[in-house]
C-alpha cells in the first residue's frame, strides 16, 4: 500500500528508487506503468494522464528477472517483443525493426547469442537480454526493476556502461535498486521508500546516514553537453499517490 | 493406400483431420505457453452441452458446439482476469456442468449417453460436406490469427506485464486465444473427438520443444507433427475399426516419446558448445548468492550438465550454475 508518494523523472535524469524489502518499490513502479491500479492520485507519462497515454514505444520496461515463461525462446525472439509498441498487427518485421533488435542486443554485448535459447544463458546474460528487449523500442524513458540483483559484478558494469550512454543521449532512467553498487556514479537522485512512504528524496551523496548499504558519490552531470539542456527539463514521468 | 481416397466420406474425413492437425497445435502453442494445458479438456466438456442441445433440436452439432464452447471459454477467461477462478472450483463447476448438461440433453432427446461416444473420440463416417465447409472456414480464421498475430500473442502469453507496457490490449488477446481454442475443440469433435482434442493441442507442442530451438521454430514444428499424426491416425482408423481419436493421440504421444532421446542428444551438444569454462579473474569476486531452497542433489550423471569451475564443479540448472557449498548450493 502506497501513501503520499510523489515521484518524477526528467529527460537525461537517473532516479534510483530504494528501500528495504516490502517497502513498495516494485509496487510503485508497477503503479506508475499502469500495471497495478491506484485509488487516488495522478500519474502522468510524457505529459498525458496514464489513462490516455498511448505512446508506449517511449517507455522501456525491464521487469524483475523471472524467465520461467520465456524459457524455450531465442534471444532475438525475446528482444523482438520490445518492438511491438512500434509494430502494427499482421505486419512482418521491417528492416528498421531488425536493425533496432540487433543494435539493442549488440549494446548489451550479446550479439553472438542472438539464436541461443535464453534458458541456457547465465543469470546476468538473461538480465541483459531483458534490458535489450526494453531498448529495442528505442525508448525515451527506461524503467528497470532491480536489474542488479543476483547478477555478478561484470554484468553490473556492462549495465552501468549501457545506462551511462543512454543518459548522455537524454534518456530518462528510473531504476529500482537494493544497493547502488556500480551504478552509484550515474544516479542523479535517490528516492527512498519505507513502508509505502517516501522517507528521502535527494542526491545520493547525502543519503549515507539514512540508508545502510549505500556507497558512492553524487556525480556532476552538468558537463554532459548543453545540446541536451532543453530536453532535460521535460518531465517524462510524474506520479503522485495521495495519502 | 490409394483406395481409401476413393471413398468420398474418407476424403472428407482426411481433409478434416488435416485441418485439425494444422489448427490444434497452432493455437495449442499459446495455450501451453500460458500454462493452460488442460483448458482444452475442460472446453471439450462444455462443447458436449452444445452437442446435447443439437441432438435435442435436430440441428447440426458442430455450429451449436462452437457457440457453446466459445461462450464457456470467454466466461472462464473473464473469471480468471477478475482473479475469481482461484482454486479452480469455478472452472470445475462450468466444465462438469457442461458434461452433465450434454448427457442430460442427449437423454431426453432419446439418443442416450451412448450416442455421445462418436463425439467424444471422433468418427470418420460422420463428416458431412457442410461440416467440412465450416471446419475449413474457421480453420482459416484460426491460422491467420495464430500465425499473423504470432508476435503479439507470443508476447502476451509469455510476459503479460511487459506486453502491457508495449501498449498491447492484453485482455483482448487473451480472450482471443481461449476463444480460438474453444473453436478448435468444437471443430475437432469429428476427427479426434472432444475428449482427446486437448492432447492434439498439447502433445505436438511438447514434442516440438524437444526437437527445435526457439518459439517460432517450435510453432511450425508442432504444426508439422500435428498434421502428420492427425492424417496418419485418421487413415489408420480406416483399416482398424476403432475411433480415429485414439490413433491420432497415440501417434502424437509416440512422437513425443521419440523426441526425448533426441532432445537429450541435442542438449548435450548445445551445452558443450555455448558454455565455455568460466574465466578466473581475481578482480571479479562473485557475491555469495545462496540458491533458494533446492531439494535436488547434484552429482555426476544427475541429469544436469557438469562444468569445471576453478577448483570445483558447477551444475547447470535451468540456466544457473549451482555449486555445492556446506549444506546448500551457491549461484555461480
Amino acid at each position: 500500500m502506497l501513501r503520499g508518494v510523489s515521484l518524477s523523472v526528467r529527460a537525461g535524469e537517473a532516479v534510483a528508487l530504494m528501500g528495504g524489502n516490502g517497502s513498495g518499490k516494485s509496487t510503485l513502479v508497477c503503479t506508475l506503468l499502469g500495471l497495478l491500479p491506484h485509488r487516488r492520485g495522478a500519474i502522468n507519462l510524457f505529459g498525458s494522464p496514464l489513462r490516455d497515454f498511448r505512446d508506449w514505444s517511449r517507455i522501456g520496461y525491464v521487469p524483475q528477472r523471472s524467465l520461467a515463461p520465456l524459457g524455450g525462446s531465442k534471444v532475438k525472439e525475446v528482444v523482438a517483443a520490445g518492438r511491438l509498441a512500434r509494430r502494427r498487427p499482421f505486419r512482418p518485421l521491417s528492416p528498421a525493426d531488425r536493425d533496432a533488435i540487433e543494435n539493442a542486443v549488440a549494446l548489451v554485448g550479446l550479439s553472438d547469442r542472438l539464436n541461443a535459447d535464453i534458458a541456457g544463458l547465465s543469470g546476468g546474460q538473461q538480465q541483459r537480454v531483458l534490458v535489450a528487449r526494453a531498448l529495442a523500442g528505442e525508448p525515451d524513458l527506461l524503467v528497470l526493476d532491480e536489474p542488479t540483483s543476483g547478477v555478478d559484478l561484470e554484468h553490473q558494469r556492462v549495465l552501468a556502461e549501457v545506462l551511462a550512454g543512454l543518459l548522455a543521449a537524454g534518456t530518462g532512467v528510473l531504476v529500482v535498486l537494493h544497493e547502488v553498487g556500480p551504478l552509484a556514479s550515474l544516479i542523479d537522485r535517490a528516492v527512498v521508500l519505507s513502508d509505502g512512504r517516501v522517507v528521502y528524496d535527494g542526491p545520493l551523496g547525502d543519503l549515507g546516514q539514512h540508508h545502510r548499504g549505500v556507497s558512492g558519490h553524487h556525480h556532476d552531470h552538468a558537463q554532459q553537453g548543453d545540446d541536451n539542456h532543453d530536453r532535460r527539463k521535460d518531465t517524462l514521468m510524474g506520479g503522485a499517490i495521495e495519502p | 493406400m490409394i483406395e481409401i481416397l476413393s471413398y468420398p466420406f474418407m476424403q472428407r474425413a482426411l481433409i478434416a483431420a488435416l485441418l485439425t492437425g494444422l489448427i490444434a497445435p497452432a493455437i495449442g502453442t499459446y495455450v501451453v505457453q500460458r500454462r493452460l494445458s488442460l483448458l482444452g479438456d475442460g472446453l471439450g466438456h462444455v462443447a458436449l452441452a452444445g452437442v446435447g442441445l443439437a441432438l435435442l433440436t435436430g440441428a447440426a452439432p458442430i455450429p451449436i458446439a462452437v457457440v457453446t464452447c466459445v461462450a464457456g471459454a470467454v466466461v472462464v477467461e473473464i473469471l480468471r482476469q477478475r482473479g475469481k477462478a482461484t482454486g479452480d472450483v469455478g472452472l470445475a463447476i462450468l466444465f462438469y456442468g457442461g458434461l452433465a448438461a450434454g448427457v442430460f440433453l442427449s437423454g431426453i432427446s432419446g439418443v442416450g449417453a451412448g450416442g455421445l461416444a462418436q463425439y467424444l473420440f471422433g468418427s470418420l463416417t460422420t463428416v458431412t460436406p457442410s461440416d467440412l465447409r465450416l471446419i475449413a472456414i474457421l480453420a482459416i480464421v484460426i491460422l491467420v490469427t495464430t500465425l499473423g498475430l504470432a508476435p503479439q500473442l507470443y508476447a502476451v502469453s509469455t510476459d503479460e506485464e511487459f506486453a502491457r507496457t508495449q501498449g498491447l490490449r492484453v485482455r483482448l488477446y487473451n480472450i482471443a486465444v481461449v476463444s480460438l481454442a474453444a473453436v478448435t475443440v468444437a471443430l475437432a469433435m469429428r476427427t479426434v473427438g472432444l475428449l482427446l482434442v486437448s492432447a492434439l493441442m498439447v502433445v505436438p507442442v511438447a514434442a516440438a520443444r524437444n526437437l527445435v530451438r526457439g518459439f517460432t521454430a517450435g510453432l511450425w514444428c508442432a504444426i508439422g507433427i500435428g498434421v502428420a499424426t492427425a492424417v496418419g491416425g485418421a487413415a489408420a482408423s480406416f483399416w482398424v475399426d476403432a475411433a480415429p481419436g485414439a490413433f491420432i493421440v497415440l501417434l502424437a504421444i509416440g512422437v513425443f516419446i521419440l523426441s526425448w532421446p533426441i532432445s537429450y542428444l541435442l542438449r548435450r551438444r548445445y551445452a558443450a558448445a555455448v558454455l565455455p569454462e568460466p574465466v578466473d579473474d581475481d578482480e571479479l569476486v562473485s557475491p555469495h548468492t545462496v540458491t533458494e531452497n533446492h531439494p535436488h542433489r547434484h552429482a555426476r550423471g544427475c541429469g544436469h550438465p557438469a562444468v569445471q569451475h576453478g577448483d570445483h564443479t558447477d551444475f547447470i540448472h535451468e540456466g544457473h550454475r549451482h555449486a555445492a557449498h556446506a549444506d546448500h548450493y551457491d549461484e555461480h
